[in-house]
This record gives structure tokens, sequence and C-alpha cells, in this order.
């Protein structure tokens, strides 16, 4: 059973349909017992950081998926500021992260090439992958993702960054540790490629 | 490398699918649902869904709708209409939609578009100006217009954007009021002094006849949204009502000309 984490952020219908358009069962958690029984975690979120981290805490899941994910090694999937929040902290407040993936969240403002160009970044971008990985089975060659951001994940170990994107610079638009994964980009609003990678999730 | 979008854009009207020419004369074209998944099939970059009801009756957006077009829209999906509290849209970004469109409001009160973005984060926060051509014998330069075309602003619609931007939009839609349904292509230089004076995303709207409208838009602008309402809606000289969206050997044809051009200095110009 494929759990999404409902903390109040994110597109929680749109991961519920594409599911079920591929016959995988899922479910909502709303608090800490929903997360009994799950297979694998999808953690969505939009907006700030330190919002994120705030009603996280406040939902009551926090500690919970702490355990899950670092003690019985259930998989987590993070997406955009469920991505973030995988970080130890972010530049954009001053929350501390679940620091489940070492690394910092930092500005493309703060990039000189980078920082000429429009943001957010907004669009739809090539990701490339840099090393193997389960989630992008059959996307080798071709992946597109929609992206909606202005800060992105550093990674303090680079063997964490699973796939790149180009805004000015290359940054890593997928990280994974373990059974802790993480993307930037939204893949439940990228067509048949975040389908790919929804499915791949599902059967890590 | 960041692709161009390309974007349907959705006019709800008496809970219908409708499209305008110059903001007027509504055509009923069909069901919203209905055109969000044949956009689906079709992939389209993003999708901009505006009640034109909504602002122009003071009435709250149809949440109910709105919930329904996020959960069926498997792309990225903007909502305009009606929108004037950061409750509102923080609520509407609840339901599963990416971004939001302030017009009227963030038009009259620049500090909405602030509270917004601290709300909801600037990524979702887009402010969509609707500009005219000023017409008349020694007329020059644009006009800014809200409630469907029918209140003027004094504002200067290049000043009124920096401003828009400086107040915390993530993105601007510039919609041409006098190109609207005339499927004659964009206003380039309109859009091209735009470009030029913004330093965020930017899309856009109004006067897409046909993919080499959009082709010469992307020329202009590079990176940008290029987002189109009858020609997706329409086919042939009668307007017979036929959803379409271009193929992706279509589509990389069409933005062939704007790819890799992130943004144009302003000293090149």
């Amino acid at each position: 059973m494929i759990t999404i984490v409902n903390y109040g952020l994110g597109n929680i219908g749109a991961f519920v349909n594409i599911y079920k358009r591929m016959n995988i069962a899922t479910k909502i958690a709303t608090n800490a017992n929903d997360l009994l029984g799950s297979t694998h975690i999808i953690l969505p979120g939009v907006g700030a950081f330190d919002h994120a981290m705030d009603l996280l805490s406040a939902s009551g899941m926090r500690e919970p998926l702490e355990e899950i994910t670092q003690q019985d090694k259930i998989p987590i999937l993070g997406i955009c500021v469920g991505m973030q929040i995988l970080a130890e902290s972010s530049d954009e407040g001053v929350a501390t992260g679940l620091g489940w993936i070492k690394g910092r969240v930092v500005s493309f403002a703060n990039d000189p090439v980078s920082s000429a160009l429009p943001t957010p970044h907004m669009g739809w971008n090539d990701v490339k992958q840099v090393r193997s990985s389960v989630l992008f089975k059959g996307l080798e060659t071709d992946a597109r993702f929609y992206f909606l951001h202005s800060f992105y994940f550093l990674c303090a170990e680079s063997g964490n960054a699973e796939a790149h994107a180009n805004y000015g610079i290359n940054f890593a638009c997928a990280v994974q540790r373990d059974n802790v994964f993480g993307v930037q980009f939204h893949p439940e609003k990228s067509h048949h490629w975040g389908a790919i990678l929804l499915k791949n999730f599902a059967e890590v | 490398m960041l692709r161009p979008r390309i974007i349907p854009c959705l006019l709800i009207h008496e809970g219908g699918l409708v499209k305008t020419v110059g903001f007027d004369n509504p055509k009923y074209v069909g069901d919203p649902i209905n055109a969000v998944k044949i956009f689906n099939e079709k992939e389209a970059d993003e999708l901009i869904v505006v009640d034109i009801d909504a602002t122009a009756n003071g009435v709250e957006p149809d949440y109910r709708l709105i919930s329904d077009l996020a959960t069926e829209c498997r792309m990225p999906l903007c909502y305009g209409g009606g929108v004037r509290t950061p409750e509102q849209a923080k609520r509407i970004i609840g339901l599963g939609v990416e971004k939001v469109a302030i017009s009227a409001a963030a038009v009259e009160d620049a500090t909405l578009v602030t509270r917004t973005a601290e709300a909801v984060g600037r990524q979702s926060v887009v402010v969509v100006l609707d500009v005219r051509k000023r017409t008349g014998l020694f007329a020059t330069g644009y006009e800014v217009f809200t409630r469907n075309g029918k209140q003027v602003h004094k504002a200067d619609p290049f000043e009124l954007a920096r401003r828009m931007q400086e107040a915390g939009a993530g993105e601007i839609v510039i919609n041409s009021i006098d190109r609207d349904g005339q499927m004659k292509g964009y206003d380039l230089q309109l859009a091209s002094q735009m470009r030029q004076e913004l330093r965020i995303p930017l899309t856009f709207l109004g006067g897409a006849g046909s993919h080499q409208d959009i082709e010469a838009l992307l020329g202009e602008c590079g990176v940008v949204g290029a987002s189109v309402g009858s020609l997706f809606v329409f086919k042939g000289p009668y307007r017979a009502v036929l959803i379409n969206y271009p193929n992706p050997e279509q589509k990389d044809e069409i933005c062939s000309s704007g790819l890799g051009d992130y943004f144009v200095e302003k000293s090149e110009c």
C-alpha cells in the first residue's frame, strides 16, 4: 500500500489518480495511525521550507515517519519541497530539516550564472541521470519533467545525487540515500515521464 | 535545457467552456473537464483556466469545479478568476492547483501579491495583466484594463509589470485584449519589450492563429510561455470546435527557435 502523506501541502489527489490508473492501491495519511501498514511513502509539498517543516511537525507524523523510514527502512519519495525538507537546512528559512540526506537547500540567486536567468525555474526541463537508479528505469535516454522552484538541493555527498537538470548550472534534481528518495520536479504533473517514475518507485 | 511552454488557455463562463473575441461574444466550445482530459492525452505543457464570471459577478471562486479540474489535470494547472485574498489562494493551492492567477485585485492593491506570495510561495503567484494598444490618431503605447476589459487603469503596463515583479509575482501573463480571438499573431513588440523589462517567467496570451505565430513569439522572446486560446479549440475557417494541440514533433519544431535563449539582456537591445 502506497501511503501519501497529507500534511496540508501538495497535490494529494493527483498521486491518487495516477496510481489508480495503474491499479496500484494508495491511501492518504493525515495522522500517525494512518501511516501503519505502509509499504511505500510519498511526501509531497509545495511552498516554503519552514512552512512545510512546521506543518509536518504539527501533523504528528514527523516522528513516526522518522521511525518508519530510518529504522524500518520503508522507501520514501519526497517531491518538490517534500524533497527539500529531506536536507538538513535551507537558505530559504531557519527551520531544521529532516536531515535524512546530507545537504543544504540553496538559492539559484546565489549562483552567478543561474541568477541571470528568470526565477523561479519554471517549466519542462531535461533530466539526466548521473548514476544508475531504479527510479529512472526506462527514462535513461529521454526524461523530461516539470519544475517550479527557486531553491535547489546541494548534496553534501555527491554520491547521493541521482540525476541532474541544468538551469545555468547543473543541480541535483533527484537524490537518494538507501531507502530515501527525493525529486525536485513534479512527477505527478509530468505526463508519461512522471507516470513511469512513480511506477518505478512503487516497485522499489 | 529548459523549454518554452505552450499553454492552452481555457475560459469558463456559466459553467461551460467559451472562447471570446476582443473579450466579448463568448462562444460555447464544450465541457471544461472533457477539455482537460483531451489536453492530458495530448500531453500539453501546462494549462491556464480562467473563470471570467467570478470577478465580474463579485462571487467566490467555484472551489468544487477547481477541485475537479485539478484532480483530472495531469499537467500543471494555473487557475484565475475571483481571487482577492491570500486565504482564497491558499485554499486553491490546497486543492492541487500549481499556480493561482490574480488580476484586478493585484492591479488595485499590489500588497495582495506580496501577501499571497508569503502564503503560498512566490512560484505559485501569477499576475495577469490585460493590455490594450492605445488607438486613435496620435495614440502610442499601451493601457491596462481589468474586469474583462471594462475598466481602464492609469498605470503604464511596463511599470505596473515591474511593480508586480517587485511585489512578489512568480510569473506574469500578458494578455493582449486587441489580439484576443483575432488569430493573426501575437503582439511581438509588446512581448519583446516586456521580456526586456522583467526577470521572472513570462507568458503571452492573445493572437496565436497558427503554429508559426507561436514560433515567431519564441523566436522573439526565447524561453517564455506561449498561451493559446482559439487556435487550440477551433479548426478551419468556419471555426468548428475541435480541441487540438501540437504533437511532439510539431512542438520541437515550434520551440526550436526559442531554445537555449533564456534571457535577452537589456544591454543588447
